[in-house]
C-alpha cells in the first residue's frame, strides 16, 4: 500500500516554451500525492493545459523533467497506469459505446469490468447507441468511462464534467471521490471552483504559466482573503441596490473594495455590520440587499488578479 | 473502513504479444467496420470509381483495343487504382486530419495502444475498400463490358490493389499531418483529381498530350498503373523493377514528411 504522501507524478523546475516565443508553463514544479484529488485551476492561458499534456506525455518539455511514476510518461508501462479524458470535439461517431469502452478496455492488461465502468459512468441503457448520436452530456460520460477503462492509478480528468447536467455531474463527483477513496490519484482541471471545492483534497491555482497557490480549499480560500489591509479574514461581500456613491461606501471603515454591475453595488468589507447600519439609516430606499462569505470563486479572481 | 481492492494479475495480461495482437486486430476490425458504416465516405469513395468506370469504360465503349486488351479491360486497372487513391487520401488524409484536429488523435496517443496499431488500421480500412472497388469493377467489367479475365489475372490486380494501399496511405498521412483539418476535404480533391489524370487514370497516357507523358512518372499512380496493366496483358512502360522502386521511394517521402510533421506537432502540443 502506498503511503498517503508518496509523489506519483511530479514537474521538478519545467518550461514549455513554443516556438512562436510564448511561454506556456514557466519553471513550474508540481507534485501529486498519491489517493488525492488535485484540482489544476487557473484563467484561460494559465497553462493548466500545456502542464497537464506535460504529464500525459503528449508535449516535451523544452527543459526541466517529467515523472509519472518514476518513469517516462511515455513510457509504455507508464501509460497502462494512466487514464485520460481530455476535450475531444469529435470521436469517431459510427462506433457504439459498448465498441469505444471495449476498444479502450483492450489497450490494458488488467481493465476494470464492463458492468461497473458502465455504472460508474452511468452509461447503463446508452451501449448500443452509435456516438454520433450522443447527447453532449453523453459523449462527456463516455469520454469519462475510457479514462477508467483501464482500471489506472491515476487519472487525468480535463473538464470532466463540463455540459453535464446536475444529475451526471454530481454521479460523476461521486465516482472522483470513490477513485481517491480507492486509493487513486486523480489531476482534474475545472473552470467549475464550486468542483474544485467540493472534490478537491487540494487546489493547485496557476496563472501564467506558475503557481501562484497550492493548498486545501480553505486555505486558498483564506489566502485569497489576503487583501493588503484585511487584518484577519472574516470579511464579508454585501450586495445591494443603493443610491449611495462608490466614493462614499469607500469611505467608511473596514471597506476594502467597492464594485457596482448594473443597478446592484458590491461592497467587500472587514466590518459588515458597521457599514450595513450606517447604509440602512442613510439611504431608505436601499433594497435586493444579500450578506455572503467569500467563494473559492472569489479567492480565485483575486489571486489570478493580484498576479 | 473498506478494505482496498488488490488487483490480481489476469492469466491473458501473462503474455503481452498475444494482447499487443489483439489490440492490432480489434483495432483493425473496428476501423473497418467505422469506415463502412460512415455512408457518406463507403458510398463515394466506392461510387465514385464505379460510377467513373461505368461511364467511360463500359459506356463509351465501342469494342476498341488499347494493344493486345480492350478497352474495358484496360480501363478497370485504372481505375481501380483511382478507387484505391480515394479511399487512402479521404479516408486517411481527410480521416485523421479530423482526428487531430477533434483531439481524438491526442487521447489515441495518451492511451497503451501502439501507435502502429493506429496507422496499420488506417492502412488495412484503405487495403479493404480498395479490394472491394477492384472487386465490383472487376464484376462490371465482365458482366457488362465483355471484359475477359483469367481469375489469375484477377488475383493479380486484388494483390496489387491491396499493396498500391502502402503509398497511398502514406500520402493521406502525411497530408494528415501537413494541411490545415478545416481544409483538407478540399486539399484532397486538389491532390485526388489532378493526380489521377496526370498519370493517366481516365484516359490512356498515350492519348495524352506529351509533356503530360514526361511528367506522369512523378506519381506514384502512374508507377503502380504501369504495374497494374503489365498485370492485365496490357502494354506498359518500364520495367517492373523500376515502377517499384518508384513506389518505394514515393512511400519512404511521405513517411519522411509524416515523421517530421509529427515531431513538429509534438514540439508544438
Amino acid at each position: 500500500m502506498l503511503s498517503a504522501t508518496q509523489t506519483v507524478a511530479s514537474l521538478e523546475n519545467t518550461t514549455k516554451r513554443y516556438k512562436n516565443g510564448v511561454t506556456a508553463v514557466d519553471h513550474l514544479s508540481l507534485h501529486l500525492s498519491s489517493g488525492q484529488v488535485i484540482a489544476l485551476l487557473g484563467p484561460n492561458g494559465a497553462g493548466k493545459s500545456t502542464a497537464v499534456k506535460l504529464m500525459m506525455g503528449l508535449s516535451a518539455p523544452t527543459s526541466g523533467t517529467v515523472s509519472v511514476f518514476g518513469s517516462d510518461p511515455r513510457n509504455p508501462h507508464t501509460r497502462l497506469r494512466t487514464g485520460v479524458m481530455l476535450q475531444v470535439g469529435r470521436a469517431p461517431e459510427m462506433l457504439r459505446v459498448r465498441e469505444h469502452i471495449n476498444i479502450f478496455r483492450g489497450y490494458y492488461s488488467n481493465p476494470m469490468p464492463y458492468e461497473d465502468l458502465m455504472k460508474a459512468a452511468a452509461l447503463e441503457g446508452l451501449e448500443d447507441r452509435f456516438f454520433g448520436q450522443l447527447s453532449g452530456g453523453q459523449k462527456q460520460r463516455v469520454l469519462f468511462a475510457i479514462a477508467l477503462a483501464g482500471d489506472p492509478d491515476l487519472v487525468f480528468l480535463d473538464e470532466p464534467t463540463v455540459g453535464l447536467d446536475i444529475e451526471s455531474r454530481r454521479a460523476i463527483w461521486a465516482e472522483i471521490r470513490a477513485l481517491a477513496a480507492r486509493g487513486k490519484t486523480v489531476l482534474l482541471t475545472t473552470h467549475y471552483l464550486e468542483e474544485a471545492d467540493a472534490l478537491a483534497h487540494r487546489i493547485i491555482v496557476m496563472n501564467k504559466g506558475r503557481v501562484i497557490c497550492a493548498g486545501t480549499p480553505a486555505e486558498v480560500k483564506s489566502m485569497g482573503a489576503g487583501y493588503p489591509s484585511a487584518t484577519a479574514n472574516g470579511f464579508k461581500i454585501v450586495r445591494c441596490a443603493t443610491t449611495l456613491t462608490a466614493d462614499h461606501l469607500q469611505a467608511m471603515p473596514g471597506v476594502l473594495a467597492v464594485s457596482t454591475t448594473g443597478h446592484l453595488t458590491e461592497i467587500t468589507t472587514e466590518q459588515p455590520e458597521a457599514a450595513l447600519r450606517e447604509m440602512l439609516v442613510l439611504d431608505r430606499s436601499l433594497s435586493a440587499l444579500e450578506v455572503e462569505c467569500p467563494a473559492l470563486e472569489d479567492a480565485f479572481l483575486t489571486l489570478t488578479a493580484e498576479n | 473502513m473498506s478494505t482496498p481492492s488488490v488487483t490480481l494479475p489476469v492469466a491473458s495480461s501473462a503474455n503481452p504479444t498475444s494482447r499487443a495482437i489483439r489490440i492490432f486486430l480489434t483495432e483493425i476490425r473496428y476501423e473497418v467496420l467505422r469506415a463502412l458504416r460512415t455512408r457518406a465516405f463507403s458510398l463515394s469513395s466506392i461510387g465514385f470509381p464505379v460510377m467513373f468506370y461505368c461511364l467511360f469504360g463500359l459506356m463509351m465503349n465501342r469494342n476498341e483495343t488499347i494493344g493486345a486488351v480492350a478497352v474495358a479491360k484496360y480501363l478497370l486497372g485504372g481505375y481501380a487504382i483511382f478507387g484505391s487513391l480515394g479511399a487512402a487520401i479521404f479516408g486517411i488524409g481527410v480521416g485523421v486530419a479530423l482526428d487531430r484536429s477533434a483531439g481524438w488523435l491526442e487521447l489515441k496517443q495518451a492511451s497503451p495502444m501502439p501507435p502502429l496499431a493506429y496507422v496499420l488500421s488506417k492502412v488495412c480500412m484503405a487495403a479493404a475498400f480498395s479490394l472491394t472497388i477492384v472487386s465490383i469493377l472487376t464484376l462490371l467489367g465482365v458482366f457488362f463490358g465483355h471484359v475477359q479475365i483469367t481469375s489469375f489475372e484477377f488475383l493479380r490486380i486484388l494483390a496489387i490493389a491491396a499493396l498500391g494501399a502502402a503509398p497511398f496511405s502514406c500520402l493521406g498521412l502525411a497530408m494528415a499531418f501537413l494541411v490545415p483539418p478545416a481544409s483538407a476535404g478540399g486539399i484532397a480533391n486538389l491532390i485526388y483529381l489532378p493526380m489521377s489524370f496526370l498519370s493517366g487514370l481516365w484516359v490512356p497516357l498515350q492519348f495524352l498530350p506529351h509533356v503530360i507523358q514526361q511528367i506522369a512518372p512523378i506519381f506514384p499512380t502512374f508507377h503502380l498503373a504501369q504495374i497494374m496493366y503489365a498485370a492485365l496483358g496490357a502494354s506498359s512502360e518500364g520495367a517492373f523493377s523500376s515502377h517499384l522502386f518508384g513506389l518505394l521511394g514515393f512511400t519512404l517521402i511521405m513517411l519522411g514528411i509524416t515523421w517530421l510533421a509529427f515531431q513538429r506537432q509534438e514540439e508544438n502540443a
